[in-house]
């Protein structure tokens, strides 16, 4: 046993303070800074005002992925807004030398799946970004947070950020996954498990085999959404997983760099003996493929189960919640979750859109045709992902099926391109948030697996997927 | 950034647990490029009907709360995107405290990068602020927040609350954290200097 054992987070955090007094939050130095279109003009506007310039542009990279159109060759911007938001990002990335991946480029795609695909995501890093899913990251045994556009100029100003410490948190899952149940229904159990706000204040860390048996993929799902159970940052110990998915991505290091990198990478774990702040122990067992049936991701039920009667609950915010989430869903209580009929499919955003999630998909609707009344697509996490998935042949299986096959983008996740449910429209969704009008104003979504989405689109209901 | 110290302002209660950023300001309006005139959008899907007209059955929209700047609220105000137009569409609104028994991390941050003062207070105090606020016209509330007192006019509700140190002396002055932070130029140069290559740059 080490002398003073520390968590994962603790070294991180330790390797990366500039400066730290009582009572104050602490700076630390920001090795990534990623930026996207909508949470980044007001900052370099700040910037602009105050006369700063961007003080490591080579440690900053920008992506156009929110606001922009995914239909098939897209070529222009219609919404005149969202082209203006677009056109900013340039001329700002332009003006204070950031390297910027607009749509037209290789390298586009959602910002939390390009880090990875490109190798920009390394262990050990302090990763932020103006977007709160920026916990995906922490996938690779990084700290990697979300911050809101005021720090986002902090940080393009100064290279740092100033945080008080989180405390830590480790979800340990005892055993390993029961067969058919994914990386998507492991972390929509441990919401259901701790709650929306359980890990508030917190950085979480992820351990037990059912963990580290996951892809690399599986567990940037399970970090992805850390920020849905109230987590500051959700962190998974690198291993040789993390260290195969790396070599030879562009920006990883190469050759003797990396085997340097390599070393210290497969350092970064807890020690035997380091103390978190909470601990939550969930048994694997408790996990079956899961469906959210209300307006937040805790409110989720096993696709065995039905939804729930406020009549059971006594907390008065409590009922209060659900029957006000079930009306804005348009379902009764005590209804089937496998009764359930759906209008739409959305495979996609930064939890389910990696190849992984896209061949998992593609398996269930292979020779098949999606039900008449259901309308799919498939937008892939980024355009490298889409040419993989092309190469592999993934496009026609859904096309054949009747799938849309889509440009790379957040689409349908949070609308803010012209991809949007219509009002009461139900859609069974590969993303992270069901709050309400996130994909459209008065839209109905429910949070599934991939899997799950594939086989909704065949069924047009939800289905368990243990029995295909 | 503004400074804040005292302030006494109309109470509007929210009573709901867990309200997110996306109902604050729906993303359709997240497309501005500004920091400014957000407060138009603030609850939209609340407080308009699909048609556009005015949802009268909606709390701020009732004459009773007219030019409210106090926001009481229930757990785990914020929760969900990192949006700071969250802040700015309420500080545009005119709400300047906001008060609930907790409140998410990103949004509580983002309250104080834009002279907003978010108030924890025990869910029973909250809960009793809620109520007054309904049943009484023009329930005010008094916040100094030097001495970290809150008291209704009554005095019936009279409390002290908590606040980290640094948070409040930077509201309390109105500081730009960027500025602060350059201060310590030589600390930022020195880690530079001795950082691990392995911490990778984007430039190739
Ligand atoms: S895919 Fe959705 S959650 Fe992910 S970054 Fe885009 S909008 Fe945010």
């Amino acid at each position: 046993m080490t002398h003073n054992p520390k968590t994962l987070f603790d070294k991180i955090w330790e390797k990366h303070l500039v400066d730290e007094n009582e009572g104050q939050p602490s700076i630390l130095y920001v090795d990534l800074h990623m930026i996207h279109e909508v949470t980044s003009p007001q900052a370099f506007e700040g910037l602009r005002l105050a006369q700063r310039k961007v003080r490591r542009p080579d440690l900053t990279v920008a992506v156009a992925d929110h606001a922009i159109p995914t239909w098939k060759g897209r070529n222009t911007i219609s919404d005149p807004i969202a082209k203006q938001q677009v056109e900013t990002l340039t001329k700002n990335c332009d003006e204070f030398g950031i390297t910027l991946y607009d749509m037209y480029h290789e390298n586009q795609g959602i910002v939390h799946v390009i880090g990875p695909d490109l190798g920009l995501t390394q262990p050990g890093k302090i990763i932020v970004c103006g977007d709160s899913h920026t916990s995906t990251n922490g996938a690779f045994g990084s700290f990697a947070i979300g911050i809101g556009t005021s720090e986002v100029e902090h940080v393009l100003a100064t290279q740092t950020l100033r945080q008080f410490k989180p405390k830590t948190m480790n979800i340990h899952i005892e055993g390993s996954l029961p067969n058919g149940v994914t990386a998507k229904d492991l972390i929509l159990g441990i919401i259901k498990h701790i709650g929306i706000s359980g890990a508030v204040g917190h950085a979480i860390e992820y351990t037990g085999d059912a963990i580290t048996n996951l892809s690399m993929e599986g567990r940037m799902t399970v970090c992805n959404m850390s920020i849905e159970a109230g987590g500051r940052a959700g962190m998974i110990a690198p291993d040789n997983k993390t260290i195969n998915y790396l070599e030879n991505k562009p920006f990883a290091p190469k050759g003797k760099d990396f085997e340097i990198a390599k070393k210290e990478w497969l350092d970064l774990r807890t020690d035997v003996g380091a103390k978190y702040d909470t601990k939550i122990i969930i048994d694997s067992n408790e996990l079956e493929p899961f469906v959210t049936w209300g307006t937040n991701p805790g409110m989720v039920a096993p696709i065995t189960g039905k939804i729930p009667n406020p009549k059971h609950t006594v907390d008065e915010d409590e009922k209060s919640s659900i029957s006000k989430a079930l009306e804005y869903m348009g379902l009764k209580p005590d209804t089937k979750i496998q009764d359930i009929q759906i209008d739409r499919v959305f495979i996609g955003s930064c939890t389910n859109s990696r190849i992984e999630d896209l061949e998992a998909a593609a398996a269930i609707v292979k020779n098949k045709k999606i039900n008449p009344n259901v309308s799919a697509m498939v937008v892939p996490g980024s355009t490298l992902v889409k040419k993989i998935a092309e190469e592999k042949g993934l496009d026609k299986i859904f096309q054949d099926a009747g799938f849309e096959w889509r440009e790379a983008g957040c689409s349908m996740c949070l609308g803010m391109n012209p991809d949007i449910l219509s009002p009461k429209e139900r859609c069974a969704s590969t993303s992270n948030r069901n709050f309400e009008g996130r994909q459209g104003k008065d839209g109905r979504t429910h949070l599934v697996s991939p899997e799950m989405a594939a086989a909704a689109a065949i069924s047009g209901h939800f289905i368990d997927i243990r029995e295909l | 950034m503004k400074s804040i110290n005292k302030h006494n302002g109309k109470v509007v209660p929210l009573d709901m647990v867990n309200i997110d950023t996306d109902q604050i300001i729906p993303k359709q309006f997240l497309k501005r490029i500004e920091r400014t005139g957000f407060g138009k959008y603030l609850f939209y899907d609340w407080r308009f009907k699909s048609d556009g007209s005015i949802n009268k059955d909606f709390i701020l929209n009732q004459e009773k709360y007219k030019n409210c700047s106090i926001l009481v609220t229930g757990d785990n105000f914020g929760s969900g995107s990192s949006r700071e137009h969250a802040p700015w569409a309420l500080n545009d609104y005119g709400i300047e405290i906001i008060i609930a028994p907790s409140f998410a991390d990103i949004f509580y941050n983002n309250c104080f990068q834009n002279g907003i003062l978010p108030i924890k207070l025990d869910k029973k105090i909250v809960k009793e602020i809620i109520s007054k606020s309904k049943n009484e016209n023009g329930y005010n509330l008094n916040i100094d927040l030097d001495s970290q007192l809150i008291w209704d006019d009554s005095e019936e509700i009279s409390i002290k609350f908590d606040i980290e140190k640094f948070r409040k002396y930077c509201l309390l002055n109105g500081l730009d954290d960027i500025g602060l932070t350059l201060k310590k130029e030589n600390k930022i140069q020195q880690f530079e200097s001795t950082r691990s290559l392995t911490g990778g740059v984007v430039k190739k």
